[in-house]
């Protein structure tokens, strides 16, 4: 059977701008994917090709075996897409948009009405189906629009941001309702910035920066590749250099720590990558206590997806996004968005 | 894997019957219904642009009306008074001038992405998003067309018999279709909503003044004869004022002297037929480019 999505050396460029300069990825039936990267990177552009928005410049793009670029009417039966705008007309009302969607799915008459009722239990919008799409609050169009991405039952949904702008509520709703389509084996492709949430519902995971995918796996191995257990340590809740200073000279003589860095940016704490072994805590902490240091905090961890991508970037994910924030053009992005 | 939860799958029937393209008229039918009624659901909930668009005519014919009420008889030829020389005038700029905004609501949908919502979708063809504005415009353009008729008929203008009111209702047609055609042309073309409206802007009044709208032919220069002539607005309106002066009109009947030559009413309907077509293929290639 082919895979749900399969993604080979797809490039896109608008004019001068590379968006994608190399991606290649395999989705199979029933998991969901997770495509994580800052911001610019490239990861909706991916999906806009994916979904016959855009058409690649090289690169193989299929869903289920078909290929977007020769069958795109197939190929869009297949997928559902729910963009990272909510588009939606705020004269309708949800139940309108949603009649609308059928239609242009072309469902039967007969299948309407009952799978219109059947999504909008499933996004909890029952309630809400016969008013206009403009009182909604922004979680609650979000809602509407997966809802909208799931009515003809695609093979494949597409959700590109899902959970950007959402409050707490709404967002947990979001990830409840991924967890339950994931268990109904549907196949789900996100794009996401936020660490913690590819991390909790994503079963593959594709990092992605400047347009090329820079780790690929499960989130677990991922995270094993990279190695090591992570420590942060405080001296202080603002630590003197001088003895940050000491406290690094000493620890990084003691036999499991593999790389020490001071974060200046939170009160000269200190960062260890530690090969996991019995008793690393109290070794660190005899340690110090040995030369009279005191500790204000200390905590370990394994490796998070910001380490694999710290690893592979050589920034974390925050200054990444913050880099790409300051150089947006929401012009050209803009442009790139429109038909 | 189909994403249903306990629900048999609805997709695969359909995937069948598209393959094969034999139920591709139903699918077309089915996907412009529903995009033509959204936009009368928005004109329904959001009416203020239909009745500033029936308002608006209205005023002109009480206002230019009584503007010219004092002309000497006989003024603007066989015209009893100014009023039924500005019906045809009125009719046609109401229509032309609706048909001309056409592109705004799909200019919106770009901008707002509700568009890429409907180039996602399977649909049987994008053109479908063309003919759902086409109908809708002329539609609307119909109605504004059947009141303006009837105030102008208060108003004294007199009312053409029911072949006057079929003709006058195919030259709207033909009108707002081509005119309809082009700004949708223009709305998948030019950038955003601020250029489509300023092109808007530079073409509406200029139209309207270099045609007959309010003054008959032989008020004008050479020079604007030949720009009048050279106007659809021109084709729309002479067979009209023709058939409110004539109740005994023919389709050999000449409307309206160009620089050309005699035009007659029923080689007024072949030029508007003309322009639909022509305006319809023009775009042809734009919304292939961008709908394809």
């Amino acid at each position: 059977m082919a895979s749900a999505v399969l993604i080979e050396h797809l490039r896109k460029s608008y004019g001068k701008v590379v968006a994608v300069k190399d991606v290649s990825f395999e989705v199979q039936s029933g998991e969901i994917f997770g495509l994580l990267g800052p911001n610019g990177a490239g990861k909706t552009t991916t999906l806009r090709a994916l979904c016959t928005l855009t058409t690649p410049d090289a690169g193989k793009v299929q869903v289920s075996g078909i290929s977007v670029v020769d069958h795109p009417k197939l190929a869009r039966r297949r997928l559902g897409y729910v963009a990272q705008e909510v588009a939606i007309d705020k004269i309708l009302t949800g139940r309108e948009l949603l009649q609308l969607q059928a239609a242009l799915y072309h469902l039967p008459g007969t299948a309407i009405k009952e799978r219109i009722a059947k999504v909008l239990e499933l996004l909890g919008l029952q309630e809400y189906a016969d008013q206009k799409t403009g009182t909604y609050s922004g979680g609650l169009r979000k809602r509407l629009d997966l809802a909208a991405g799931l009515l003809h039952s695609p093979d494949v949904l597409v959700l590109d941001e899902p959970t950007v702008g959402l409050d707490i509520e709404s967002r947990i709703v979001v990830w409840d309702f991924l967890r339950k389509l994931r268990a109904a084996g549907t196949t789900v492709v996100i794009t996401s910035h936020y660490l913690e949430e590819i991390d909790a519902l994503a079963d593959k995971v594709a990092i992605i920066d400047k347009g090329l995918v820079i780790a690929a796996g499960t989130p677990a191995q991922l995270k094993d590749q990279v190695g090591g257990d992570r420590i942060t340590l405080r001296i202080r809740e603002f630590s003197h250099q001088e003895e940050v200073d000491k406290a690094k000279n000493l620890l990084a003589n003691l036999p499991f720590v593999q790389e020490i860095i001071i974060n200046s940016a939170q009160g000269n704490s200190l960062n260890l990558v530690v090969t996991p072994q019995k008793d690393v805590l109290i070794t660190i902490q005899q340690t110090l206590s040995s030369v009279g240091l005191p500790i204000f905090g200390i905590a370990q961890s394994r490796p998070s997806l910001d380490d694999v991508y710290l690893a592979a970037t050589g920034k974390t994910l925050m200054d990444a996004e913050l880099a790409a924030v300051a150089n947006r053009d929401p012009k050209a992005e803009k442009k790139q968005n429109m038909r | 894997m189909k994403t249903d939860i306990n629900l048999p799958s609805v997709t695969s029937p359909s995937l069948m019957v598209s393959d094969t393209g034999s139920s591709f008229i139903g699918e077309i039918t089915q996907e412009t219904l529903a995009l033509t009624r959204r936009l009368f659901i928005q004109l329904q909930r959001r009416p203020s642009t239909l009745i500033a668009g029936i308002i608006q005519p209205v005023m002109w014919l009480v206002l230019f009306g009584a503007l010219f009420q004092n002309a000497p008889q006989g003024l603007f030829g066989s015209t009893a008074n100014y009023g039924q020389f500005l019906a045809a005038g009125v009719i046609v700029f109401t229509a032309f001038a609706g048909a001309l905004n056409a592109g705004l609501p799909v200019m919106f949908d770009r901008e707002f992405g509700f568009l890429n919502r409907l180039l996602v979708a399977p649909l049987a063809s994008r053109f479908s998003i063309v003919f759902a504005s086409a109908i809708f415009i002329i539609s609307q353009s119909l109605l504004q067309a059947a009141v303006i008729v009837g105030a102008a008929a208060m108003l004294g203008a007199g009312l053409p018999d029911i072949n006057g009111l079929v003709a006058i209702a195919l030259i709207v047609f033909l009108l707002a279709l081509g005119v309809t055609a082009i700004s949708l042309g223009l709305a998948f073309t030019l950038p955003g909503h601020i250029e489509l409206i300023a092109v808007i802007f530079v073409t509406n009044l200029p139209l309207l003044f270099a045609s007959t709208a309010l003054a008959p032919l032989s008020f004008m220069p050479e020079w604007l004869k030949i720009v009048v002539a050279l106007n659809p607005l021109s084709y729309a309106i002479e067979p009209i004022r023709h058939l409110y002066l004539n109740s005994d009109w023919g389709l050999n009947d000449v409307v309206m002297e160009a620089f050309w030559g005699n035009v007659s009413f029923g080689g007024s309907l072949l030029v508007l037929l003309g322009f639909a077509i022509v305006a319809l293929l023009s775009i042809q290639s734009q919304l292939r480019k961008t709908l394809a």
